[in-house]
């Protein structure tokens, strides 16, 4: 009686996890079978004809597609270079020196986290409107950086808190100065976590949709851009390819994150 | 020579100068705009316009968000919950590989699959169909409002649930094995003893999510595009076909309020952990 019942529960525990599983997995499979279905419709349960032909539309150099990938890691390695310029030295006053309200500016840094964007963005693509600079590289970067400081200055200032003291001193006292002891100790001590938020406002750069819709469009296109375009204009091919070539990163992020981003760093963000 | 102080404020400056420009002053230049008239005076038109355009999508708004807060917690739950107190190393194994995968996708990556997955001839549809599960004539598109909490909770599940599990894993396991031992189940001990220590850190990961889906703008937009729609879809509508600012802040301004208590919670965490030594 006991066995039936305990085979019974692991049954029941097997088919829970197959339908988790469906469920997680079902979107991306739908998403993997449209990127090489050539023609699909109802009532097929699956693609009539597979193929790469999409694949080399969209990977043509002439396409859409190389473009836009191309403005959208430009964009990104712009981002992480002006959230970093600004996080770095935000990361180490907050961390290191003695700053009066600090409490208060930590939380200024996470505001823009705990309000909804869509507002900000309308009122931003105002004023880069009035300033004439809507539609430029320059006001996505600006955007993307603004909403990726939340991260890089909370991890930078996280990354220079598990920096030990001890060695930074070690360091004065064998005469390096202020400056030397920062660049030859307490930065490569630090870099895993910063190199890491870099990583994060890289991502967060290159998935990031609200903003870029109000502040780029017309003459900015990026990946997200790309991709809701063709998914409106009902091309679902080109649209699951983007959506693919959108998903490489995040994986990659995904499987190596830990390889930077070190416990004792995690713990500290926010302390 | 700068003091040390000085020289704090300098390195945070820039910073802090790139947030006013481009989070503070747009905030407040929303909140302006939404109750003012073109000649300054004050005004409450623009909120009597939104209510009498938007009601519905008011309520739906706040409905689909709390809707997928709700069970985003409950399947963070049982996943975080499964992962530390689960006996079967295969089941536990399988759970740990499988349930961060949507964790980094894009939120328009996202809307893609499900705008795919949810149709009346979705992936999942036919396979019902396939299994014998359905009938195909009773097949029905969910692109709609459960397309929207479908996507909303498949993504920040894992994001929840991966949180919960760090918090509950650190948690003494002392406790938990005395309830275990003195024949509580483990539901029981998930729900009685090991939740209330972790509230906290489920509390502001939903915040954080809360926050998150109500600034989504591509997920209602791509997978549920009729009406009733969601306010960031009214916003974009406002400002696109009618360059109409002054309702788009007052619906801004709305989702402000709807944020306010989540975002106050949030934020006085953020002071509490800043306080703490």
């Amino acid at each position: 009686m006991i066995r039936l019942a305990s085979a019974a529960r692991a049954t029941l525990a097997a088919a829970l996890l197959a339908a988790f599983a469906f469920v997680l997995i079902g979107p991306l499979a739908n998403l993997a079978l449209w990127s090489v279905a050539e023609r699909w419709y109802t009532p097929f349960k699956l693609p009539v004809t597979y193929g790469t032909r999409y694949w080399e539309q969209v990977f043509r150099p002439t396409g859409d597609a190389m473009a836009s990938l191309g403005t959208s890691v430009w964009i990104a390695v712009l981002t992480v270079v002006v959230a970093l310029a600004l996080s770095i030295p935000a990361g180490y006053a907050l961390a290191r020196l003695k700053l009066p309200m600090r409490a208060l500016f930590m939380v200024m840094f996470l505001l823009p986290q705990a309000f909804p964007s869509v507002a900000i963005y309308i009122n931003v693509a105002r004023v880069f409107y009035q300033i004439g600079i809507n539609g430029t590289v320059f006001a996505v970067v600006l955007v993307h950086a603004a909403h990726g400081l939340v991260y890089s200055v909370w991890i930078a200032a996280a990354a220079f808190a598990a920096v030990d003291k001890d060695l930074e001193l070690a360091a004065r006292n064998i005469g390096a100065s202020p400056l030397r002891a920062f660049f030859t100790v307490t930065l490569p001590l630090a870099a895993p976590g910063i190199i890491a938020s870099g990583i994060f406002v890289f991502l967060e750069s290159l998935d990031e949709f609200t903003g870029t819709f109000f502040v780029g469009v017309p003459q900015v296109t990026t990946l997200p851009l790309l991709l809701y375009n063709a998914a409106m204009g009902g091309n679902y091919q080109v649209a699951s390819i983007t959506a693919l070539i959108l998903l490489v990163p995040s994986v990659l992020f995904m499987l190596f994150i830990e390889r930077f981003l070190r416990a004792d760093v995690l713990a500290k963000v926010g302390a | 020579m700068l003091s040390q102080r000085q020289l704090a404020l300098i390195l945070v400056a820039p910073g802090l100068l790139l947030v006013a420009a481009l989070f503070l002053y747009p905030l407040g230049f929303s909140l302006i705009s939404a109750f003012t008239k073109p000649d300054g005076s004050l005004t409450l038109d623009w909120f009597a316009k939104a209510y009498e355009l938007y009601s519905t999508d008011i309520v739906f708004t706040v409905v689909i968000v709390l809707a997928s807060c709700g069970l985003t917690a409950l399947a963070a739950i049982v996943i975080a919950g499964t992962l530390t107190l689960g006996e079967n190393p295969w089941i536990v194994g399988t759970l740990k590989a499988l349930y961060r995968w949507p964790l980094f996708i894009p939120f328009i990556v996202a809307a893609q699959c499900m705008r795919t997955f949810l149709a009346k001839n979705g992936l999942m549809n036919n396979t019902f169909v396939s299994l014998g599960l359905m009938e195909p004539l009773s097949a029905v598109s969910y692109l709609d409002w459960r397309g929207i909490i479908a996507t909303f909770v498949w993504k920040q599940t894992p994001f929840v649930a991966l949180l919960l599990a760090g918090a509950l894993a650190s948690i003494d396991r002392a406790t938990l094995e005395a309830g275990r031992n003195l024949g509580a189940s483990r539901v029981r001990v998930l729900v009685e003893l090991a939740l209330p220590q972790v509230m906290p850190t489920l509390l502001v990961a939903l915040v954080l999510s809360f926050v998150t889906m109500l600034s989504v703008l591509s997920v209602p937009m791509m997978v549920a595009g009729s009406q009733p729609t969601m306010l960031t879809v009214d916003m974009a509508f406002r400002i696109n076909s009618y360059g109409d600012y002054a309702t788009a802040n007052a619906l801004g301004v709305i989702t402000y309020l709807i944020s306010a208590g989540a975002a106050i919670l949030y934020l006085k965490r953020g002071l509490s952990k800043e306080a703490a030594p």
